[in-house]
């Protein structure tokens, strides 16, 4: 955005315009003059990379606030009607959820390959501050994104996240009753945060404009940290070299995307957060969003409130003062080699970080978390400065130009692998899920049809599970986000509208109130949803014990368990997600009669080796021959446990045959257009070496 | 992205074109879901379905009003007089010329079901007032008679009469 501009304009209007609004040249010189160091590699699109992200999201989000209601009555359902009802609705939640994630992949390598090529040093110290900033302003804005599901993970991350303000001496608990709105986590707050986590992203995209300028002054660093000396040997211009560069970057990176977005759209979420938000019951494991869990971590690590606090933030903050910790004059680590060997145990250290974040706060866990913690502060305060002062350098190249040409093809493959094993790494310390020390043990793992990339739900299986549901389960568990129209919908049970009609008719649903301002009973309607077999949470309780026989919509997502650390990453390639099920179906068939010697199940309660504790106030709901099939499909507590599990996953997953229908269409396209523009990057970027 | 004018397009060119437009079109399907969702959503269009209206608690010369798919429907059960009024008009005169027999049901003359929005811009006719004791809109002043027939003011077109049959004698189904 500085003035290196050329740009002569020879259409009339665009010349009137121009001397009235120079916006044209604006563009030209920032976006297609601009000169760019001509051996950037592939991790310098990451840049363009998260200003598509930072589109998506705006975008996504900007769609999904005309359908979302910001009330604690409502925000859990009209987050289920979008994902249902609303025209491509699961597509868009599911690329604003997965956006989220696929953000901060992004912003994680951006900053990586800041700290490893010197990207802080001068004169880009306003720009990595800048940087640093956003980094700040997306992860409030993604909490704040988190807490509008209001489900239990939302919920309680509110009030997690806000109470660390308590910790601040005299005036904490004044800011936190601020930050609420009330006397605790509430309407208000969740109010306040839609707006927030609406206005914020305009806010990072302002300071991504700062940012932009910033670099465009100072100019891109590059892999060699040399500066350029001569422009037109060191430097191609933007357009076309970056953009095309740019261009196949962002393509690769959407075929990721697409790949969470069509075929695991859950897998970097937690389960819990299907379960509506409940002040009066904390999950057992309570663990942020991945991105934060190394921040998580820290804050654990510290056995202080005060102190874990100041250590989280100051973990953040540290970052801004990296230009004047790290005075050493050569720029990029691959001429400084302790910095670079440092640099690789920075980044296992915060993978760790990471990982121990999704952990228990429990035994090794804790002593690991201080000695990372440790490490993570000692690599910027104590290794930086005394690398700069001690470490030889090697000779770096006299400029940009030489580096080219000192250059080879292999080299950029390489990048490319470590790039993929970094991503991957990154997951591998920060998605696991801290369901961990449940205890009790896991389900085995059933087939399914719906399963894998083309799997599909067998019609007749939802039928039989639809039969077991009414038979068997609706007498204490309602089905409320399901109507009966659902079960005429593409990809369901397969009845049609007419038979959907019918088996509403035979329900009685209350309606009013009439004329005479009386409630009154009529038949069901399509449009009807399935009716709760109470009439409040209290009546279900007092009828059962005590216990409240949660609603089954999203049963099938609501539940998880850990799949342990190498299996969870072969998970992500297989596709599998169907912890839900096999959980459900175990649980239905994991009733014992005799708990084991030793155990000691209190009176109501009933043994299952597959509940969380084993003792479970749900009676034993199936037995061999129990429900009549007229399908010949054998009647049997193994097959009605498969049965209504599959019509449950149906229920907590209705459009998953389009989503994987759609996500096939999607991800050829981009397999194809990736190709084409590897070809086209070729074909431009062969004019300039 | 150069499209070559003369007849010697060269490999290079044709991969442009092949990469713009494969990217052109990847634009416009992204486009399509983040338009389209705008569109009534399935539990809307489950709530548009027909309504059954009882008939039998309105009383000679009343007009009621009841709401389907979120608009206000007149049903009036005329007298003699406004039914006679409403036949014995000159079609001719009419802005909009339709037959009151058009716009009711055979056998149930007396029964008037129209939609209670003003053909000008939407705002809702008071029932019985106006010159021709139909339905007047008190927003720019359009006169309807008692058939929902437009006869002066603004308006273009005769209220609209929804989509509708007896299912009994006392009893109509709305959409």
């Amino acid at each position: 955005m500085s003035g290196h501009s050329t740009f002569e304009p020879t259409n009339p209007v665009i010349k009137w315009i121009e001397r009235r609004l120079p916006i044209f040249g604006l563009v030209h010189s920032s976006f297609v003059a601009y000169p760019t160091p001509r051996n950037l590699n592939y991790w310098w699109t990451f840049g363009g990379i998260l200003s598509l992200m930072l589109g998506v999201q705006i975008i996504t989000g900007v769609i999904l606030a005309m359908h979302y209601t910001p009330h604690v009555d409502f925000a859990f359902k009209s987050v289920e009607g979008i994902v249902r009802d609303v025209n491509y609705g699961w597509l868009l939640r599911y690329l604003h959820a997965n956006g989220a994630s696929m953000f901060f992949i992004a912003v994680y390598i951006h900053m990586f390959r800041g700290l490893y090529y010197g990207s802080y040093k001068e004169p880009r110290e306003v720009l990595w501050i800048l940087g640093v900033i956003i980094y700040l302003l997306m992860m409030a804005t993604g909490f704040m994104g988190y807490v509008l599901p209001w489900g239990q993970m939302s919920f309680w991350g509110a009030t997690v996240i806000t109470n660390l303000f308590s910790a601040i001496p005299y005036v904490g608990e004044s800011i936190v009753t601020l930050l609420w709105g009330g006397y605790s986590v509430d309407n208000p707050t969740l109010n306040r945060f839609f707006s927030l986590h609406y206005l914020m992203p305009f806010m990072i995209a302002g300071v991504v404009v700062l940012h932009v300028w910033a670099l465009h002054v100072a100019g891109q660093n590059n892999p060699a940290g040399v500066e350029v000396k001569n422009a037109e040997k060191d430097t191609v211009p933007f357009t076309p070299y970056a953009t095309i560069k740019d261009g196949f970057a962002m393509v690769c990176f959407m075929l990721f995307y697409a790949w969470f977005v069509f075929y695991m759209p859950n897998f970097l979420n937690h389960a819990d957060n299907y379960i509506p938000a409940n002040p009066g019951v904390t999950p057992a494991h309570i663990v942020p969003e991945w991105y934060y869990l190394p921040f998580y971590a820290i804050l654990r690590a510290i056995p202080n409130k005060l102190g874990g606090v100041v250590a989280m933030f100051s973990a953040i903050i540290v970052l801004a003062f990296l230009p004047w910790l790290d005075s050493a004059k050569t720029r990029s680590s691959r001429y400084r080699p302790l910095a670079k060997q440092f640099f690789w145990i920075f980044v296992l250290v915060c993978i760790l970080l990471g990982w121990l974040g999704g952990k228990p706060a429990e035994g090794i866990y804790v002593i690991a978390a201080r000695v990372a913690t440790f490490y993570y502060f000692a690599h910027f305060l104590i290794v930086l400065p005394i690398l700069s002062r001690i470490e030889k350098p090697r000779a770096v190249p006299n400029s940009i130009a030489d580096d080219v040409l000192a250059k080879n093809g292999k080299k950029a493959m390489a990048s490319i692998a470590v790039m993929l094993a970094v991503a991957g790494a990154l997951f591998a310390g920060s998605v696991q899920d801290a369901r961990a020390a449940e205890g009790g043990p896991v389900p085995p793992s059933e087939k399914w049809s719906f399963a894998g990339p083309f799997g599909k739900f067998n019609q007749p299986q939802l039928q039989r599970g639809l039969k077991i549901y009414k038979e068997v389960c609706s007498a204490c568990h309602s089905l409320s986000y399901i109507a009966f129209r659902n079960l005429a919908d593409q990809g369901g049970p397969g009845y049609n509208a007419a038979q959907a009609a019918a088996f509403a008719e035979e329900y009685k649903v209350k309606d009013g109130p009439n004329d005479a301002g009386d409630m009154f009973e009529r038949n069901g309607r399509p449009a009807d949803r399935f009716p709760s077999p109470f009439p409040n949470e209290n009546a279900a309780r007092s009828a059962n014990g005590g216990a409240y026989p949660p609603d089954l919509s999203l049963m099938a997502k609501a539940r998880s368990y850990d799949r342990g650390f190498p299996q969870f990453l072969i998970d992500l390639v297989t596709q599998f997600q169907e912890q839900g099920p096999n959980y459900v179906s175990a649980l239905l068939q994991g009733y014992q009669d005799e708990p084991p010697k030793g155990f000691d199940l209190p009176p109501g309660s009933y043994y299952n080796t597959y509940f969380p504790g084993h003792s479970i106030k749900m009676p034993k709901p199936l037995s061999d021959g129990q429900v009549t099939y007229d399908d010949g499909s054998p009647q049997t507590v193994a097959q009605y446990s498969k049965d209504v599990t599959a019509f449950l996953m149906w229920t907590a997953e209705p459009h998953m045959e389009a989503r994987k229908r759609l996500g096939f269409q999607v991800m050829l396209f981009l397999a194809i257009f990736a190709g084409l523009m590897y070809f086209t990057k070729k074909k431009v970027w062969a004019n300039a070496h | 992205m150069t499209t070559s004018s003369a007849g010697h397009a060269t490999r290079r060119d044709f991969l442009y074109v092949a990469t713009g437009s494969v990217a052109a079109v990847g634009a416009a399907a992204a486009a399509w879901p983040l338009i389209y969702q705008m569109n009534p959503d399935a539990s809307t269009i489950a709530a548009g379905a027909p309504i059954e209206v009882d008939l039998a608690p309105i009383t000679d010369g009343q007009a009621i009003k009841v709401f389907w798919r979120g608009k206000p429907i007149y049903i009036s059960n005329r007298t003699k007089k406004e039914v006679d009024d409403a036949r014995n008009v000159q079609l001719s005169s009419l802005p909009d010329p339709q037959t009151d027999q058009q716009r009711t049901k055979d056998g149930h003359e007396k029964w008037l079901v129209v939609i209670g929005i003003c053909t000008h811009l939407g705002c809702v006719p008071i029932a019985h007032e106006g010159s021709y004791n139909g339905f007047f809109c008190p927003c720019h002043g359009s006169v309807y008679d008692t058939s929902g027939r437009i006869r002066s003011g603004p308006a273009p077109t005769n209220l609209p009469v929804p989509p509708y049959e007896f299912v009994s004698d006392t009893k109509i189904k709305i959409g």
